[in-house]
């Protein structure tokens, strides 16, 4: 977007100022009244790698090998396949009857599940430095097993965090990719996990993606706060969120489907 | 309980919603909810039933019941028998070949609208081809004004959707004065907010009402916010021009969304009172889209097609100005692929005008959708020269608020340059006075230097005259 060609005639490009005012895609100039080609092939390359994000396969042993030292239990979503897990998003909230079976209940104060979401490449890129982040910040917990979930929506920590019989789930998940950013982590807590929360009761940070994003640092830091206010509550999503100074953006922007 | 007999196989519907809905053409949504067809053959035996149904069973036989929805009673009490009289003693095939015939011309598509329910529409749509669904949408005519007109034979209307992440007010600004040198706006300026705040959205109600009143452009504008901040807006005083409310097909889908039709008659009171409206008083501006109902859990086992088409039953109760089906927004849970989107866009656009409404469309997919933005250049010209009133303007096709792709400023050069198409008459007269359309009517490209262009952009210094 940023760099047009230069405008014909002898005025200085009037859109230099404006472009810096938003992130839309404006004064692109004209080829007839179709794009610049230069403009025409960026799009398709911010769709391309959006896409390619949605599609990448989920890897857990790359995930597994940055976080050495946690135990960690794996675990599918009854959705076989990606054309499935995009149509079919209650199989992606539940889990394969042979994945339920390994997760065995404990008296945890909370569970992390790590999810592909919609972009893989983005657990893959944040997930476990994301992760560690959060655990130097969670002294004197008592933590589940790390899960690693594949063709996973949010939901499915419902399910696992009240199979490991969780006071709390956290599910670091890809979000949907973007044309700007392909890999933004978004990171989901709800409090007393079952099968049929709504999201409403959920509480989110989103765009998780350093440099770009928001920093791991500051992520964690929020993400413990919640932690430690949703355990003190006993909740989490609405009521929590507007009683967190500066959390509310991020909060209300995290509520949806997933 | 309907039926149809194909050699040794019987297929057998228990009730009207079921036929409806294995009639239809396949989409993910139906699949998801469970009531899609099981077979190819299936589908084309509800079909074959559903060719056979007079009309008038949907007069007798509710989709959704009476007792139990507002949507059903709107749809059955406001029902016109008279003009509902020529096609009575129809089939839904015979009702199929009348609309395809020279008899169906525009004057007896109007005089229809108000005698056919969205269920009659739906199901007919179900057992036409696209090329049908076109044909016939070309011979209907919606028009509506509040600045302008728009719908007039020959015209494509605009929206500009100028949305910034952060309501940016010189961000938006920015976007606006994008669209408005590609002879964009005339359907409407709506921002989507990404703030439901009453004084946020207030302020961008003055941003954009200072561009429209600085250059004299016949046009309007619309925050899209819920109806009761809207009324709010209007009862603190805000410039408000058009009331924008999401709507769906069934009364519990609505709930979802926070409304009834009562208040949606008092957010179109709200606006009347106003009197900011100069050519004609259509003051509302709806939008909705298939899988609304489904995902909010509120569709009664009705396909999500036959949903949508009653909330165009919903939308003409309140006479609009401006309905948009955001087809490709709600992701592939609903409508996979580009085959399905395009579907989709043609069949709601061919509802929404058999029952008199002002249809635009949203022509758009997200990410993880299967569909690019091929397929949007066949949609969108599929639906002009089916005689779409209006499509959006998003800079780049990108939405960098909503996070997905619509349709461009320059798509929409193309397409009126493609098709002949003007923008709507006071609009138009508006842009040669600001000269900005060449000597055959198109949209002129402006040099930086061109005194058009910097009437709009400012001084070269890039001190912007707009915020």
């Amino acid at each position: 977007m940023s760099d047009k060609a230069p405008t014909p005639g002898d005025a200085p490009d009037p859109w230099a100022r404006l472009r810096q005012a938003t992130p839309a895609r404006i004064g692109l100039g004209r080829a007839g009244d179709g794009l610049p080609t230069a403009a025409l092939l960026e799009f398709q390359l911010a769709h391309a790698r959006a896409r390619d994000a949605v599609h990448t396969a989920f890897d857990p042993d790359a995930v597994a090998a940055q976080l050495d030292g946690l135990e960690m239990r794996r675990v599918h979503s009854r959705a076989p396949d990606r054309p499935t897990y995009l149509q079919r998003p209650d199989q992606g909230r539940r889990l394969a009857p042979d994945s339920a079976a390994g997760l065995e209940p404990g008296p945890y104060d909370a569970a992390f599940v790590i999810a592909d979401g919609l972009s893989a490449a983005a657990v893959h890129a944040h997930a476990a430095p994301f992760l560690r982040a959060v655990l130097d910040r969670l002294p004197g917990w008592k933590l589940a097993p790390i899960v690693l979930a594949s063709q996973a929506r949010v939901a499915l920590g419902d399910e696992v965090g009240e199979r490991l019989g969780a006071a709390l789930v956290a599910v670091i998940i890809g979000e949907r990719p973007g044309l700007s950013a392909a890999d933004s982590l978004g990171c989901y807590l709800t409090w007393a996990p079952r099968v049929g929360r709504m999201d409403s009761e959920r509480n989110c940070l989103s765009n998780i993606r350093p440099p770009d994003g928001m920093p791991y640092a500051l992520a964690a830091d929020k993400l413990a706060w919640l932690m430690a206010e949703a355990r003190t509550r006993k909740l989490t999503g609405v009521g929590l969120k507007e009683e967190a100074p500066g959390l509310g953006q991020e909060a209300r922007a995290g509520i949806g489907r997933s | 309980m309907y039926a149809t007999t194909l050699g040794q196989t019987r297929h057998s519907f228990p009730d009207l919603k079921a036929l409806l809905a294995a009639a239809t053409p396949f989409r993910s949504g139906d699949a998801l909810a469970g009531i899609a067809a099981e077979s190819d053959e299936m589908r084309v035996a509800a079909r074959l039933a559903l060719a056979d149904l007079p009309l008038k069973t949907f007069l007798e036989e509710a989709v959704v019941p009476y007792e139990a929805d507002e949507v059903t009673r709107l749809i059955l009490d406001s029902h016109d028998p008279v003009a509902f009289q020529p096609v009575a003693s129809m089939t839904v095939g015979q009702f199929r070949e009348w609309l395809l015939s020279d008899d169906a011309d525009t004057a007896a598509l109007t005089a229809l609208a108000p005698g056919l329910t969205p269920e009659m529409v739906a199901a007919v749509s179900k057992i036409m081809r696209n090329q049908d669904l076109i044909a016939v949408a070309r011979k209907t005519r919606v028009v509506t004004a509040f600045r302008n007109t728009i719908g007039l034979p020959g015209r494509l209307s605009v929206r500009i959707q100028p949305n910034h992440p952060t309501d940016d007010p010189q961000g938006v600004a920015a976007s606006i004065l994008d669209g408005l040198t590609y002879g964009c706006g005339d359907a409407v300026v709506g921002i989507n907010p990404a703030s439901d705040n009453t004084e946020g959205c207030i302020a961008l109600m003055r941003l954009v009402d200072d561009i429209r009143q600085r250059y004299a452009i016949p046009t309007q504008s619309c925050i899209l916010t819920h109806v009761t901040t809207s009324i709010e807006a209007i009862n603190r005083g805000a410039p408000l021009d058009l009331v924008f409310q999401s709507i769906a097909g069934t009364e519990a889908a609505n709930k979802g969304f926070g409304i009834t039709l009562d208040l949606l008659r008092e957010g179109r009171e709200a606006a009347l009172s106003l009197k900011r409206h100069t050519v004609g008083d259509n003051v509302m501006y709806f939008e909705t889209g298939q899988g609304s109902a489904l995902s909010a859990d509120a569709h009664h086992g009705v396909d999500q097609q036959t949903v949508e088409a009653r909330a165009y039953a919903v939308a003409r109760a309140f006479k609009p100005l401006l309905v948009n089906t955001v087809v490709g927004f709600i992701g592939p849970e609903y409508l996979y692929d580009g085959k399905q989107i395009t579907r989709a866009g043609l069949e709601d656009h061919f509802c929404g005008k058999l029952l008199g409404v002002p249809m635009g469309v949203d022509v758009c997919y997200t990410n993880h959708a299967e569909a690019d933005q091929d397929d949007m250049d066949n949609l969108l010209t599929l639906l002009a020269v089916a005689g779409v009133n209006f499509i959006m303007g998003v800079p780049g096709a990108d939405d960098v608020m909503l996070g997905y792709q619509s349709t461009s400023y320059h798509d929409a050069l193309y397409i009126r340059s493609a098709l002949g198409l003007r923008p709507a008459p006071e609009f138009e007269a508006w842009l040669e006075s600001m000269g900005m359309l060449g000597p055959d009517g198109r949209v002129k490209e402006l040099p930086a230097s061109d005194a058009a262009f910097r009437r709009l952009l400012g001084p070269s210094d890039g001190t912007m005259v707009a915020a």
